[in-house]
């Protein structure tokens, strides 16, 4: 009676163990059992500056994506997306870099093209635009004031 | 003025011998994990002790940390308007620094210290001898089963009081002083990322191995610890020590594992 | 002595600390006998059987087995070299966790590939030949002194190893539990022919027992003699033992008389 208690505790142990730890990585640590599934797709700009890995993908405010690497690329910032399978960019797309607020996080917007031709996985979106810098406009501003 | 040096010299000695011999316990005991025979039994067994039987514990500090870091932060946090953040907060100080800590110090005090008692009254009692006598290596036959045993057992204790310790947060940010539901989880969704949660699993499974291995080898020598190691005496000192040499080897080792991690 | 010595203590010194206990000890053991070993308490009897099991390293001098020395093998030797040893250590070291039958079943479950069924039956036989038929279930701490030393006895013999040494098998026992050690002792040793090495200091009725006595005093053992000789010695160390030792059998004898 008593060895199966002991099995029995360590059985409960190891499974509320397990659930809490499957909890933790797959629900909030983003990890994908059953592969990723979603695709990539590249984009190059001129400018990233804020810009991290893990940021998300919007259309129209909606996420469908992620930042999975930055990296530099005969002097362009090479961005890799991850894109949620179920969501097709035309070859005309355009993906910009934008600010959530004033001074939140950066993030990646995905304006939708018009053509027919979709973006195969692996591919690049063509057409971007990069991050505005609020120092940058600042500065313009003011010297365009006391320029004259 | 000699005696200074005297004194000096024989605790640099002492302690350097007694790192030594944990260092070699620590190998010989890791070695023969990996030694067959295999036997589970022994291992559910310890299991059992460390991490079912302090499930309880680990249960109840949880809800009360994670309870605790929602009022505080979300006071905090309300002072810059950043209550949408709670989730986020409660999550990450939980899952990368508390759980670890504070499963692997509560493990200690319940488990370690019941370990280091029962190694010491092996030794004492010649049931250490006995098992070398009959040609059974204490490495394999004690250690390696609650080495074993703790280096499973952290990590899911850890889980364990981390998603108390969410839900400890979420009750109080949330039904309590009523920070905004939706934002509590999808900001914790948002900003936990599977690198957080991986160094808190390694954190643990250090701790794991750190406290099962001083709370065993002090038990392991308590013939051999200062100012005699004899009898119940030797083995309440050898545990009084285990227990707090466990608890800041895990806090100093926290910080270095963090720099590491980070 | 024409019997063949198989463990022999060539000039054993041993200290702890400042403290030196063993002085140069030689003691030859010879195989088939029974070797009693004497002295008052702190002497350092229990630590020539540390010695010889490996336990401890001598500082310096030898301790050999089968011309074997056992503090220079290597770790997986002294194993082999332990297979032939068992040991019944003074408060017998029964594993607390552990019931009768399991603690006398471990090393053959540890060191053998024994069936369980094989396993049962020889500590079931073991057992018996200690009187302890029915407490298979029961755990050392519900075992009387006597039965501890008996089970601890089982134990020791499970494996049929050729030397088994006794540290103190009589201390903590009334006359009555000593009588009965002595007498499994006397009963197990007939059949099954091993050779022991006894630490005690139960001197008049021990000497019963031994085939050669030895007298630890002074960290050396003075002298490695029969019973007859050990009593008759002019050795003045031993002539003392023997005087202060024999003189309260005899009062003691007296006082059971009246």
């Amino acid at each position: 009676m008593k060895k199966i208690t002991i099995e029995t505790g360590v059985g409960i142990f190891i499974v509320c163990g397990l659930l809490s730890l499957a909890y933790l990585s797959v629900k909030l640590g983003d990890v994908n059992l059953f592969g990723s599934q979603q695709y990539p797709l590249t984009a190059r700009f001129a400018n990233v500056s804020g810009l991290k890995v893990g940021a998300r993908v919007e259309i129209a405010g909606v996420t469908v994506g992620k930042v999975s690497n930055i990296h530099l690329n005969d002097y362009e910032a090479q961005v890799e997306l991850l894109i949620e399978p179920d969501v097709k960019l035309q070859e005309d797309s355009i993906a910009s870099i934008r600010t959530q607020g004033i001074i939140g996080d950066k993030y990646v917007k995905i304006k939708t093209g018009g053509l027919q031709e979709y973006i195969n996985p692996g591919g690049e979106i063509l057409e971007t635009e990069s991050s505005i810098e609020l120092e940058e406009l600042v500065s313009k501003y003011i010297f365009e004031k006391e320029k004259p | 003025m000699l005696g200074f040096f005297e004194k000096l010299g024989d605790n640099a000695l002492y302690y350097i011998n007694q790192a030594g011999r944990m260092g070699i316990f620590l190998l010989l005991s890791l070695v023969s994990i990996f030694r067959p025979p295999f036997k589970l039994s022994p291992v559910i067994k310890q299991i059992y002790v460390i991490g079912a039987l302090s499930i309880f514990v680990i249960i109840f500090t949880g809800a009360f940390t994670g309870m605790v870091l929602g009022l505080q932060l979300y006071h905090t946090l309300s002072k810059f308007g950043a209550v949408g953040a709670l989730g986020s907060a409660v999550s990450l100080s939980l899952i990368r620094e508390l759980g670890p800590v504070l499963s692997a110090l509560m493990v200690t005090g319940r488990a370690g210290s019941a370990i280091c008692a029962e190694v010491g009254i092996m030794r004492i009692s010649e049931q250490v001898d006995a098992l070398e006598c009959m040609a059974i290596d204490p490495h394999k036959y004690i250690m390696a089963p609650k080495f074993l045993a703790g280096i499973i057992s952290l990590p899911l204790l850890t889980a364990v009081f981390d998603v108390v310790g969410i839900f400890g947060g979420y009750l109080v940010g949330v039904k309590l002083l009523g920070a905004d539901e939706s934002s509590y989880f999808a900001g914790m969704y948002k900003d936990v990322e599977f690198e957080d949660v991986y160094m808190g699993i390694i954190k643990s499974l250090c701790f794991g191995l750190l406290l099962t291995w001083i709370c065993t080898a002090k038990g392991y020598y308590v013939h051999m610890q200062r100012g005699g190691g004899f009898g119940a005496e030797g083995v309440s000192s050898a545990t009084t020590n285990a227990v707090v040499l466990a608890s800041v080897t895990i806090l100093v080792f926290d910080y270095f594992l963090t720099s590491v991690l980070l | 002595m024409n019997t063949k010595t198989i463990i022999q203590l060539i000039d054993v010194f041993k200290s702890f600390g400042s403290q030196q206990v063993l002085k140069g000890v030689n003691l030859p053991i010879a195989e088939g006998k029974t070797t009693v070993i004497v002295g008052g308490s702190g002497q350092g009897k229990s630590l020539i059987i540390k010695h010889i099991l490996g336990l401890m390293k001598p500082d310096s001098g030898k301790v050999l087995f089968d011309s074997r020395e056992i503090n220079k093998v290597s770790k997986k030797e002294l194993m082999e070299i332990r297979m032939n040893f068992g040991v019944l250590f003074q408060n017998a070291a029964l594993f607390d966790s552990m019931t009768v039958f399991d603690n006398v079943a471990l090393p053959l479950r540890e060191r053998t590939k024994k069936s369980e069924e094989e396993i049962m039956n020889i500590v079931h036989e073991k057992l018996s030949m200690m009187d302890l038929e029915g407490s298979d279930d029961k755990y050392p701490a519900q075992l009387s002194g006597g039965m501890r030393k008996r089970a601890g006895l089982a134990r020791a013999l499970v494996l049929n190893p050729k030397i088994i040494f006794f540290d103190e098998p009589t201390t903590g026992l009334d006359a009555a539990k000593s009588n009965e050690i002595y007498r499994v002792f006397f009963k197990t040793q007939a059949q099954l022919k091993y050779t022991s090495v006894i630490v005690s200091h139960d001197v008049p009725k021990i000497l019963k027992l031994a085939d050669y006595v030895a007298l630890l005093h002074g960290g050396v053992v003075q002298g490695c003699l029969t019973p007859e000789e050990f009593q008759l010695s002019d050795n003045p160390l031993v002539k003392e033992y023997v005087e202060t030792t024999m003189g309260s059998l005899y009062s003691s004898e007296m006082e059971e008389g009246i």
